[in-house]
């Protein structure tokens, strides 16, 4: 008898790297939206970060200091080239510019809170400043945007610092976006906008355009604020050497340079994730220029986007950085992407509200939606009483206390008396992207790609 | 002390600057003459006092920017950004203004008796201006809130991306911007113009001005598609 | 990012003044452009027959002792050309009865780090690295003569502070060009020319924009219809300031995002980025003030 062979039906498994599930989902979302995506949080993407350099501590060569007896100088000093105020800072990280808008009133006071315990500054951002925010924050730096929301000269003048944002590494060249749900009575007044309305924002500041302009501008706050000041400059990360250049010759005290990491709470994914250069490339290239300009320890520099850990901090510093600005870090910290929320003095589960919204703790991105179910990113009034001040404050300075013992427990490794000290020559890089980019000779070897052998 | 004259040849811009913001604050003049201004920028910026300066010549950049309560008056022509983010008092150019005059003023008015350059009255968010020439293009773009006047013609992309503000112009526009629309002239529109008008010491008839303001198109960004973002 | 000056005399008695009126005006443009400052000046042409060029020494390793008597001699023996010299320091004009192509490539092939700044009947050129005051005392910008002169300050963008990277960029004979603001595709507009044999020497977006303007205009384009084309090709935000032997003229891109002044009187017309640089002239508070308007084309005819 013949017997009829098993026939296998075989089903393909490949999957295509052109047309990954990612690519599919977005084709189909445009197809049937015909707008592109709106979303939150910085870019995703893998891209070469400080966690591919790694300290060459001390040993033979080099002598460590003890880990917590003998002192490690943390202070910083931002601000001192022609401010007859600068800013002094107990220790060199500090919370980058979040609005009230995006955030609620409770975590711009959080955020004020624990900056001011920790002795660091925290940062206005698109849409004003508030009152909570100016009190509960012993140094606060003043943000001047291009859609000047809520932007005053009672404020210039309340503020420790001005800070004309140019771009932001989420979106360079890029405005934002605040979409109605967000924008509540209270945003929407300070913001001079009718409620509810999906406020657009400019690309472009409203009375100059390039570094000639600029440097009249800055001479304007100046003048506004007879020479007290110290002004500070942001830029996305581009084409950083020349940006930060023209920053200096703009007149800037302080350059704060935001890599591609850093994040935003409402922005076109497609500047998210392909627009700018990642942080690491950016804060040799700000330093190549303050070299090249002979500006070092006259004008500061501050990197932020992607600054999670004591170790980036440390990093950060050691490429030249006087000193960071951390943004979605700050938030995890308050909550943001946890299964829970702190309130009444209970824990409470928030996965049903991550569900609502399509989103999942670890996973959510959705700061645009305003119904942040940890009670962050959002206007509402149910939702925002899920971060109280205090608690948020505390989580915070935690979370700045554990960064700034790694950054001085790594310094000492590297025996350093001063944060501060730290020199690129104390990092190597583990991955051929990260030595190009950053300029560091892969470990175990003195080979910088890109510059000869 | 009634009356103070500072020679801008002779004096420095911070001088000026500084003894507005200190001594006029506290009440020790009622005036101030700014000769010599040969086109210096920041003149009389940041003011905080209901103070009358009067700038005799050209001024550049940021004239009377971020004012409070002060009245300057500018006998020449003004640079790019006079009265920018005005709060409140009285900026009046005598001759033309460059690009950006009034960008993101939020209350106060700011008269322009020449033409005005590009991006006029660009974020305004609440302040008044009269130009009593013609606008360049990109004038009251996202403009939020407030009154422009404009008794001469207007460039391309009047009112682009317009919020609250409610425009008025009496000659030719090139162009709308998107979202701008013209809409019938209320009595209470004719008033608004014709007590701008007065208040700029400027003499046209408010029936013969179009009134434009927001079709709020684009204030929903996703209009039609369930908010799905 | 800088800031530009041009004046042209209309009284012929003023031809005199010329560079006594104007340094004033280029120092009043440092803050805009700290780096280095330069100016073309147009006077009375050579004869047909004849051609000048400017020559810029300070690349060579002798710099500002460069034997310029010494390189007219080899010209001469070389090619047997008398040539004219009129220098000072680092720069010299040279002019000679012969095809410039002839003594521009012996030039570059025996002294490839002399640069030459500009060729034409009319129009010497300086530029260099320094504060504009500095530039000026330099090369005695206050005894410049002629019927109109276009000038610059830089503060560098992104192509690295050198004096070929200065401005005027000139191409061609008798055209010259300077800058204020950035231009987005220059490097697009030069990979269109560089394949028609236009070759450049910077990287600077600039010259992208002077190289294609004459090449409209050596095409035949006369200026209007070639300025229309730039205002197609060119992207970016820009205000340009343009010489030719007997015009100066102005245009700015449609978003004037970058400042223009003009001042004029029956004696002179002058332009500059802010009225500061025009408020020492002469009879300034009785002239015509004005902003151009963007997108239209100013000329005035020396």
């Amino acid at each position: 008898m013949e017997t009829k062979p098993v026939h296998f039906k075989n089903v393909s498994r490949e999957e295509s790297h052109g047309y990954d599930r990612k690519t599919l989902d977005y084709i189909r979302n445009a197809a049937a939206h015909g707008l592109y995506e709106i979303r939150g949080m910085g870019a995703k993407r893998k891209l070469p970060n400080f966690d591919d350099l790694v300290f060459l501590g001390a040993s033979m060569s080099r002598y460590p200091l003890e880990g917590y007896r003998e002192k490690c100088v943390t202070k910083t000093l931002l601000g001192t080239r022609f401010a007859k105020k600068p800013i002094e800072l107990d220790i060199p990280i500090t919370i980058a510019g979040m609005s009230f808008g995006s955030l609620s009133a409770n975590v711009k006071e959080a955020l004020g809170r624990a900056a001011t315990e920790m002795g660091t500054s925290t940062t206005t951002g698109d849409g004003g400043m508030t009152p909570e925010e100016r009190q509960s924050s012993k140094t606060l730096i003043y943000q001047c945007l291009p859609s000047r929301y809520g932007f005053n000269p009672d404020d210039v003048r309340r503020a420790d610092a001005i800070e004309v944002v140019i771009g932001q590494g989420a979106k360079p060249g890029g405005g934002g976006m605040l979409l109605g749900q967000k924008v509540s009575p209270r945003v929407a007044k300070m913001r001079t906008l009718p409620e509810g309305i999906d406020q657009r924002s400019a690309c472009r500041h409203p009375d100059w355009t390039g570094p000639d302009d600029l440097a009249i501008k800055i001479q304007e706050l100046r003048e506004i604020t007879d020479w007290e000041k110290p002004i500070y400059v942001k830029v996305g990360a581009t084409r950083t050497f020349h940006d930060v250049k023209l920053a200096v010759h703009s007149g800037a005290d302080v350059i704060v340079v935001d890599g591609m990491q850093g994040g935003t709470a409402a922005t076109q994914t497609c500047f998210i994730e392909h627009i700018g250069i990642p942080t690491l490339a950016a804060v040799r290239q700000a330093v190549n220029a303050l070299e090249d300009l002979d500006m070092i320890g006259k004008v500061q520099l501050v990197v932020s986007g992607g600054i999670r850990t004591g170790a980036d901090v440390a990093k950060a510093l050691a490429m030249g950085a006087d000193a960071v600005a951390i943004g979605q870090g700050v938030l995890v910290a308050l909550g943001c992407n946890g299964e829970t929320y702190y309130q009444n003095g209970a824990l409470h589960a928030a996965e049903a509200d991550y569900t609502a919204i399509g989103a999942a703790p670890g996973f959510c991105h959705h700061c645009h939606t305003g119904k942040c179910p940890v009670g962050i990113t959002t206007q509402d009034a149910i939702l925002e009483q899920r971060l109280s001040p205090e608690v948020g404050a505390k989580h915070l300075r935690n979370y700045l206390k554990t960064l700034n013992m790694e950054l001085t427990t790594i310094a000492r490794a590297c025996g350093k008396q001063n944060v501060h000290h730290l020199e690129r020559e104390d990092l190597v890089a583990l991955t051929i992207e990260a030595a190009a980019m950053a300029g560091l000779p892969l470990a175990g070897t003195n080979w910088i790609p890109g510059q000869g052998f | 002390m009634e009356r103070l004259t500072f020679d801008l040849a002779t004096t420095s811009l911070r001088e000026l600057n500084t003894f507005l913001h200190t001594d006029a604050k506290e009440g020790k003049v009622e005036a101030v003459t700014v000769v010599n201004p040969d086109g210096a920028h920041n003149i009389a910026v940041g003011l905080d006092c209901p103070i009358s300066v009067e700038v005799v010549g050209h001024a550049g950049y940021y004239a009377g920017g971020m004012n409070k309560s002060a009245t300057i008056t500018i006998d020449g022509s003004a640079g790019t950004g006079v009265g920018e983010n005005m709060m409140s008092g009285k900026v009046h150019v005598k001759g033309f203004a460059s690009n950006g005059a009034g960008a993101s003023a939020q209350g106060g008015l700011l008269v322009i008796e020449g033409d005005a350059g590009l991006r006029c009255g660009i974020s305004l968010k609440g302040g008044n201006i009269v130009v009593g020439g013609s606008v360049g293009s990109f004038s009251a773009f996202m403009a939020q809130a407030g009154t422009m006047v404009i008794c001469g013609d207007a460039g391309d992309a009047l009112g682009d991306s317009l919020y609250e503000a409610v425009l008025y112009v009496k000659g030719s526009v090139k162009s709308l911007g998107a979202d701008a629309q013209y809409e019938p002239m209320t009595d209470a529109d004719i008033a608004t113009v014709a007590g701008l008008l007065d208040k700029a010491g400027l003499d046209h008839d408010p029936k013969a001005f179009k009134r434009i303001a927001s079709q709020r198109s684009l204030y929903h960004w996703n209009a039609d598609a369930n908010q799905e973002y | 990012m800088c800031g530009i000056v041009g004046l042209l005399v209309k009284t012929p008695a003023l031809r005199e003044r010329l560079g006594e009126l104007m340094v004033p005006m280029l120092i009043g443009m440092t803050e805009r452009g700290p780096d280095s400052a330069g100016l073309a000046v147009f006077g009375q042409p050579l004869p047909e027959s004849e051609r000048k060029i400017s020559l810029y020494s300070g690349l060579t390793e002798d710099g500002a002792d460069f034997n310029w008597l010494g390189l007219s001699h080899e010209l001469k023996s070389h090619l047997g050309v008398s040539a004219q010299v009129e220098a000072k320091g680092n720069h010299a004009v040279l002019s000679f009865g012969l095809a410039p192509e002839v003594v521009k490539r012996w030039v570059k092939e025996h002294y490839p780090k002399l640069h030459i700044l500009s060729t034409g009947r009319s129009i010497d050129l300086y530029k260099d690295i320094g504060t504009p005051a500095e530039v000026a005392a330099r090369y005695g910008f206050a005894g410049l003569k002629g019927s109109h002169l276009v000038g610059h300050t830089r503060m560098a963008t992104e192509s690295a502070v050198t004096p070929d990277r200065a401005h005027p960029f000139t191409a061609g004979e008798d055209f010259c060009l300077v800058h204020n603001g950035s231009l987005s595709n220059p490097n697009g507009i030069r990979r269109m020319l560089e394949p028609r044999g236009i070759s450049f020497e910077t990287d600077n977006d600039t010259e992208a924009a002077c190289r294609f303007l004459e090449w409209r205009l050596r095409e035949g384009d006369d200026l209007e219809t070639a300025l229309q084309k730039g205002f197609e090709e060119l992207d970016g935000f820009y205000t340009f300031l343009m010489g030719t032997p007997d015009k100066l003229a102005l245009i700015r891109d449609p978003f004037a995002c970058k400042p223009a002044v003009v001042a004029e009187t029956d004696d002179y017309v002058a332009i500059a980025s802010e009225f500061r640089s025009l408020a020492h002239l002469p009879g300034v508070k009785h002239a015509h003030v004005f902003e151009p308007a963007p997108e239209e084309m100013y000329v005035w005819n020396a």
